[in-house]
């Protein structure tokens, strides 16, 4: 069977150009860029051209890209480097609907006394601004806040909160993690003083991130240990991977036209067959200004583990915001802080597109998903068959 | 992803039963949406007892699914009196087991049963019994007791894979602790008599000096124990913990759960002034 993977916010094949750059890596060229000797110094060239690639991609300079492990660390770093800074400062602002990486560090953090405002979002997922406003403080020693959101695709006006914050000499730091290779980034004109991204989100593979570090930002690293990334981030350099990131880095802004134009088609003609095919069905955050890949669709009087378990069946695979794929017993925090019913939070899909997808396998979706929702509707007690749907019981 | 047997998914791609029976003369309907999942059970008993057929309408998940479809089969051609007597941990069996996080799913089966049977006997629908712990969930004091019971369940942890209570906002899990206790000293009333408050007093000294001060003066703080009214323990903090914004954290968290666990289930903590 074949697999029609459509869950590319989750994580994306290798790219074969990626792979072919890091193979030499993995083999032959295995030598420590620390060293004197060419074998390893050579390798060193390789990752300061990777480092230029990715710079190229954020319109940053070489100097402020830091490669970590994955994006989680470079979260981490920024959030923990602000706070070791701040000369005291104990004020965070986030949002709700971070990726937990952001989220369950905040909820650490005020274990220790550090205090976090959450600014909440409106049905579209659209963050509340004149809130977020309110929200900075002289005691505030970062803001942290998401580029686009893993789950709906909601894009925030990152560089009109990011101006905000830079107003008040607050340092700015955001998650890009879904948003890099999907929209056009410009840190060079921009108020944005920290942006993490991940590696395997984009087409290289997964165990390696970067944190951007705008210039005289103060900075103190995370993973304490040798001279690495000019002392930013010790560890040896996981030479392979980050050479694969810099030409998935290179790809991506050489496909930013197609994601923005054939994958956006793709992804507006899978909700809109699904939507017209499926009754009771609704986009979450299709208001707002989303990524071209995302779309994330509720189906009303089903529940979202038992859709994935089905759509499996034909290799077709995607993530639900339903309690029981989350692993815990609620629904996702994005959608309820979207203030999506619960009805309808229990029966969401996210579906996730690349350039690697194709015509052929919308349609299969768009012919699947409709059998498959209807299968579970026919005996879900809450499902009407004659389309009177009756939500007795809620 | 879940860990299913190949029974769950097999009884998740091909549910047996599923529907509604007709003239059913016992109906059970548990669960909800909101929750995340509802189960409705239709059974068609004869005049001797014995239940001729068995389907079930389910929202939910795979397992939850599966759970409804195995309950059917063991149910049709037997009696009622057999009915009865089938356990959630017999239907999670049936299936070859479940994860751990989904046993919920067989208790549903097991409430969807017993409501339909007192719908059979004629009983009016059961009035919810008890008061609710959970909020989120809208489970009760009583159902956490008898899950608490019937599948010899000591975590709060375990409590919310059996019954769901607990695992939404969490704000419930002290007194969920304080209902496993209460089954506790039930089960085994031997085992734990009554403190006297000399006893009590001596226990809290022994477990703040053992457990809690170390841990409290490896970060700078330290904790002294005032005065102990009843349940009340009261406690005045010292070091870092008197100017620690997170220490009434630490007091709820650490110390009074430290003390429930070592000393009395029902002890408080409360802080008074230096």
């Amino acid at each position: 069977m074949k697999t029609i993977y459509m869950d590319n916010n989750a994580t994306t094949r290798v790219a074969p150009e990626v792979l072919e750059t890091m193979l030499p890596f993995l083999t032959d060229r295995y030598g420590n860029p620390s060293s004197a000797y060419s074998f390893g110094g050579e390798v060193a060239r390789d990752i300061r051209r990777a480092r230029e690639r990715v710079a190229g991609l954020l319109g940053a300079s070489p100097d402020e890209i830091v490669f970590t492990s994955c994006g989680s660390e470079s979260d981490n770093t920024a959030i923990m480097s602000a706070l070791n800074t701040g000369k005291g400062k104990m004020h965070i602002v986030t949002t709700r609907v971070e990726h937990p990486a952001v989220k369950v560090l905040c909820g650490e953090l005020t274990k220790r006394g550090v205090r976090v405002t959450e600014i909440p979002v409106d049905r579209e997922g659209r963050l509340d601004m004149d809130r977020y406003r309110e929200s900075l403080t002289p005691d505030t020693a970062i803001v942290s806040m998401m580029w686009a959101n893993n789950e709906t695709g909601v894009i925030f006006p990152l560089e009109e909160a990011a101006g905000l914050a830079k107003e008040r000499g607050i340092l700015f730091h955001t998650d890009a993690v879904q948003a890099v290779g999907k929209i056009p980034i410009d840190l060079g004109h921009s108020a944005i003083d920290m942006l993490s991204l991940s590696g395997h989100k984009l087409h290289a593979p997964k165990g390696v991130g970067v944190l951007y570090v705008r210039k005289k930002t103060k900075f103190a690293p995370f993973l304490i240990g040798g001279h690495q990334e000019r002392g930013r981030r010790g560890g040896t350099e996981n030479t392979a991977s980050i050479i694969g990131l810099g030409r998935a880095c290179e790809l991506a802004a050489d496909r930013m036209e197609e994601e923005n134009t054939r994958v956006r088609e793709l992804r507006d003609r899978l909700e809109k067959g699904l939507l017209g095919r499926i009754p009771h069905s609704r986009v979450n955050g299709g208001g707002a200004p989303r990524l071209p890949n995302t779309t994330n669709i509720s189906f009303e009087f089903v529940e979202g583990e038992a859709i994935l378990l089905l759509m499996d069946e034909y290799g077709i695979c995607a993530s639900s915001g339903s309690a029981c794929t989350s692993g815990s017993l609620q629904p996702s925090h994005v959608l309820r802080a979207m203030g999506v019913p619960f009805t309808m939070a229990h029966g969401s899909v996210r579906l996730s597109l690349c350039v690697y997808n194709t015509d052929e396998e919308v349609d299969e979706v768009i012919d699947r998903l409709p059998a498959i929702i209807e299968k579970l509707r026919a005996f879900s007690p809450f499902w009407k068959p004659e389309g009177q749907a009756c939500a007795s019981g809620t | 992803m879940w860990e299913y047997t190949d029974k769950v998914k097999e009884h998740f791609l091909n549910p047996r039963n599923a529907g509604e029976v007709e003239g059913a003369n016992a109906v059970g309907e548990v669960g909800s949406m909101a929750c995340g999942d509802a189960l409705k059970l239709t059974l068609k008993v004869d005049e001797k007892g014995k239940i001729e057929d068995a389907k079930f309408q389910t929202f939910g998940c795979a397992s939850a699914i599966a759970s409804a479809s195995a309950l059917t089969e063991m149910l049709k051609g037997k009696s009622v009196d057999e009915a009865e007597k089938i356990t959630n941990q017999e239907i999670a069996d049936y299936l070859g087991g479940l994860p751990k996080e989904k046993m919920h799913c067989s208790v549903l089966g097991r409430q969807a049963l017993e409501s339909a049977l007192s719908n059979y006997r004629g009983e009016a629908p059961k009035k919810q019994e008890g008061k609710i712990v959970c909020e989120c969930f809208g489970i009760t004091d009583k159902e956490i007791e008898k899950a608490v019971r019937e599948n010899n369940l000591t975590t709060v942890e375990e409590v919310t894979n059996y019954t769901k209570a607990g695992g939404g906002c969490e704000s419930c899990h002290d007194a969920i602790r304080e209902l496993i206790a209460k089954v506790r000293e039930e089960e085994a009333p031997a085992k734990r008599p009554a403190l006297s408050n000399v006893q009590k007093i001596k226990m809290i000294e022994e477990t703040l000096e053992r457990e809690i001060r170390p841990a409290l003066q490896q970060d700078g703080g330290d904790i002294e124990l005032v005065d102990v009214i009843g349940n009340r323990v009261l406690v005045a903090s010292r070091g870092a913990c008197a100017v620690c914004k997170a220490s009434e954290l630490t007091l709820t968290h650490f110390v009074e759960a430290k003390l429930r666990e070592m000393v009395w289930p029902e002890l408080t903590v409360e802080e008074v002034p230096q």
